[in-house]
């Protein structure tokens, strides 16, 4: 008698979101994405098919970045120092999303002004055609006198704005329902705080199909198994029907991955640490693979090997 | 039907002997209902207490065993399907693979090599657990095993023919190797082997189905002790089936499948590191890796170590002074809780700023600094106590001391604690270290 294999049976599904609009929808993007939707825990195809696959993303900043390992440095080369070639880099090395992370200060150390951030925001829509996501540089004020300017200079692109905390989430919320935009929420490693945050954006009129969070996860060896639980814990609670908690999932393996000693340097580490480079790949790229089987739909790495072999790993999971 | 703690406990022999290592019956009992013993532990239960009991105490995984030179890679005994439900339990075995086929002295070459590896992470030194020496050239097997043998004592898989692992386990003595692999052509010579010498046995199969049926036949042959090896597919597929046997032995109490599983990591171009992370984080109790490299043990080692710990027992540091960028006597002294990710969300700021620091770690129960401020478990005594107790005073002259921006309220107390002591209030995130120990010091 063949086996009666046990099947989950959920009343929750995750809310189907789609970043970007082309021409006919009122944007300029060359195509739109779109994930979310899952009926059951991530890739678990004997008891429901896989709507949309998760997608990755790579991070540019508005300039070269001067923390950056010097590994991301070498592989992105000039194209570091101009984010339109930064991006088109990004769109080539696969990329489905372009992060584009503003910086508190230019290039010059001087405050970036909300004219130079509207600026590099249409640069990077200009020379790519991928759906974008930008972050403000994670000061309340300055956020918000950024991201509102871009937010209207880009009606009806369909981008996400963040991003939102429990500190700061009027004002981008309510630009972003102005101009036809979405928002990520971003809690750090609670499943209770990120229900929170998420009533509280939802309670300001914005659909549900325009909000993402960021439960925050830290980077292997430091913390990742607290993200990963609150995003199982999460990802549970949507399916058994927990609508606070039925949106797509947004983390940032490469952000963490690339702060850690193991990643960002070569010299003065223990020699049972390895090759550098082949050391730092496997680390964003097992960060981001642990975390897309907990759930999470979009992830935003770094370095273009990591989102190969990410990629790799996605369309593997889905093979059944 | 599983029996609860206390109805298990009136089976037993309510003696309190200590025998079975628990000081209690009923934590005997407790810990049986939890699946985390085995009834033999417990040398005075009745026979009729054993039958009742057998159903509710064999853990729904089996625990098996691989040994050799005191060292044991065990798997099994896993009670939940998330860790956060509880925990996971036995860290999965990394072994590499090594080709009988390889010669001998490149097989010693890279046999001591990956068995002399460690690697320490938060004060733990990580290892190899083992090694999968694999008949891919039958004449070359037993040579090979004398080889690896020679070079490390830790425990074995042997990958073979019925014939070949013959030969081979006649060549070791006196351990309890893992014997791949039983399937639907050779499971009775091989059922015959792992009883003779008391091995463990891999079952490989097509389906579960297929598996089912090997360790229905096996079980009536007398073998228990089995590992069901899941196959080579996509990784969807290795998901979909890991995820099934767990449930199937978790949720149904179906002890045909209630066995560890085998996972053969041996993608190129680093995809072996992938479908390792995923055998560690879904459910395998065995990975075996084609090649060994430091660079792809330190990940998987770590990742291992993370998913596997106890979500009720966070990772606690060492307490005591952390060197960081080599301090000198003017350098600051930055105090923080021994919480593990407190401890790495400061320490990487303060190296990544590349300015010198002591980093002075305080026995806070394992807790971040506000919890542990608000438990009582971060104070200004503590906080003395440490200051003591490490000796910093020997190592600075300028006593500096930088609290924690969340626990300013405390600055006033440290200062009467620590005369001589100038205390500063350094910023509430550890993002902001850097700009702080550039600007405010």
């Amino acid at each position: 008698m063949p086996i009666e294999i046990p099947k989950d049976k959920w009343p929750g599904t995750i809310h189907t979101v789609t970043l970007g609009a082309t021409n006919g929808e009122g944007g300029t993007r060359s195509k739109t994405v779109t994930f979310g939707g899952e009926t059951t825990m991530p890739f678990l195809q004997f008891e429901a098919p896989v709507p949309h696959k998760p997608v990755v993303a790579i991070e540019i900043k508005d300039h070269k970045p001067e923390d950056w390992s010097l590994l991301l440095a070498e592989v992105w080369g000039a194209a570091m120092t101009d984010p339109a070639e930064w991006a088109k880099a990004a769109e080539n090395a696969g990329a489905d999303i372009i992060v584009l992370a503003l910086s508190v200060n230019d290039e010059n150390g001087n405050p970036t002004t909300p004219e130079k951030a509207v600026g590099t925001v249409k640069k990077v829509l200009g020379a790519c055609g991928l759906p974008l996501i930008v972050f403000g540089p994670g000061q309340v004020d300055l956020d918000n006198e950024l991201l509102v300017p871009i937010s209207e200079a880009t009606k009806g692109e369909r981008i996400v704005l963040g991003i939102c905390e429990d500190k700061n989430y009027r004002t981008i919320v309510a630009t972003a329902m102005a101009n036809g935009h979405l928002v990520t929420a971003r809690t750090p490693m609670d499943v209770n705080l990120s229900k929170q945050l998420n009533i509280l954006i939802t309670d300001m009129g914005m659909p549900a199909d325009r909000i993402l969070m960021d439960p925050t996860t830290g980077a292997l060896g430091y913390g990742i198994e607290y993200g990963y639980s609150v995003m199982e814990r999460l990802r549970l609670a949507a399916l058994q029907g927990d609508t606070m908690t039925q949106f797509p999932m947004i983390v940032t393996p490469g952000f963490e991955a690339w702060k850690t000693k193991e990643a960002k340097v070569g010299e003065g580490v223990p020699g049972s640490w390895g090759d550098w480079k082949e050391r730092s790949i496997n680390w964003e790229t097992l960060t981001a693979v642990s975390l897309i089987q907990t759930g999470a739909d979009i992830v935003v790495l770094r370095h273009p090997e990591s989102v190969k072999r990410v990629k790799y790993a996605i369309e593997e999971l889905l093979m059944a | 039907m599983a029996l609860s703690g206390i109805q298990i406990y009136k089976l037993l022999p309510q003696t309190n002997c200590k025998e079975c290592g628990f000081p209690t019956c009923l934590a005997f009992a407790m810990k049986l209902a939890a699946k985390q013993v085995e009834l033999s532990a417990c040398p005075y239960v009745s026979e009729g207490s054993k039958t009742q009991l057998a159903e509710s105490s064999a853990p729904p995984i089996r625990l098996i065993s691989v040994k050799a030179g005191g060292l044991e890679v065990k798997a099994g005994n896993e009670t939940v399907m998330f860790r956060h439900e509880k925990t996971f339990f036995n860290r999965p075995g990394l072994f590499v693979r090594v080709k009988s086929s390889l010669g001998v002295e490149a097989i010693k070459d890279l046999v001591t090599k990956a068995d002399a590896y460690k690697v320490n992470y938060v004060g733990m030194d990580l290892v190899v657990d083992g090694f999968a020496v694999e008949a891919d050239e039958e004449a070359t097997f037993t040579e090979a095993i004398k080889a690896v043998r020679s070079a490390t004592k830790r425990p074995l898989i042997l990958i073979g023919n019925e014939f070949a692992i013959k030969s081979g386990l006649d060549n070791l003595s006196g351990e309890n190797p893992l014997v791949y692999a039983a399937n639907e052509a050779n499971w009775e010579a091989m059922a015959d082997i792992a009883k003779k010498y008391s091995t463990s046995l891999v079952v490989a199969g097509e389906s579960l189905d297929d598996l089912a049926g090997l360790t229905e036949k096996l079980k009536v042959k007398g073998c228990e002790d089995l590992v069901l090896d899941l196959g080579l597919g996509h990784l969807g597929n290795r998901l979909a089936k890991s995820t099934q046997i767990r449930r199937l032995a978790i949720k149904k109490n179906f002890r045909t499948l209630g066995f560890p599983s085998i996972t053969f990591a041996n993608g190129h171009d680093g995809q072996d590191a992938i479908e390792a992370a995923q055998a560690i984080g879904k459910y395998s109790g065995f990975i075996v890796l084609d090649r060994f490299a430091p660079d792809l043990f330190y990940p998987l080692l770590v990742l291992r170590q993370n998913i596997y710990t106890d979500p009720q027992k966070p990772i606690q540091v060492q307490p005591g002074i952390y060197e960081i960028n080599s301090p000198k006597a003017d350098s600051p002294v930055l105090v923080t809780t021994n919480f593990s990710i407190t401890y790495f969300s400061v320490a990487n700021e303060v190296e990544g700023s590349g300015l010198p620091v002591w980093l002075l770690v305080t026995d806070a129960e394992g807790m971040s600094v506000l919890t542990a401020w608000a438990a009582g478990k971060f104070d200004s005594e503590r906080i003395a106590k440490s200051v003591k107790e490490f000796g910093i005073s020997d190592k600075v002259t300028k006593k500096q001391l930088v609290l924690p921006g969340h626990v300013a309220v405390l600055s006033g107390e440290v200062e009467e604690e620590l005369p001589g002591w100038e205390i500063r209030v350094g910023p509430r995130e550890a993002v902001d270290i850097p700009s702080f120990l550039k600007h405010a010091l």
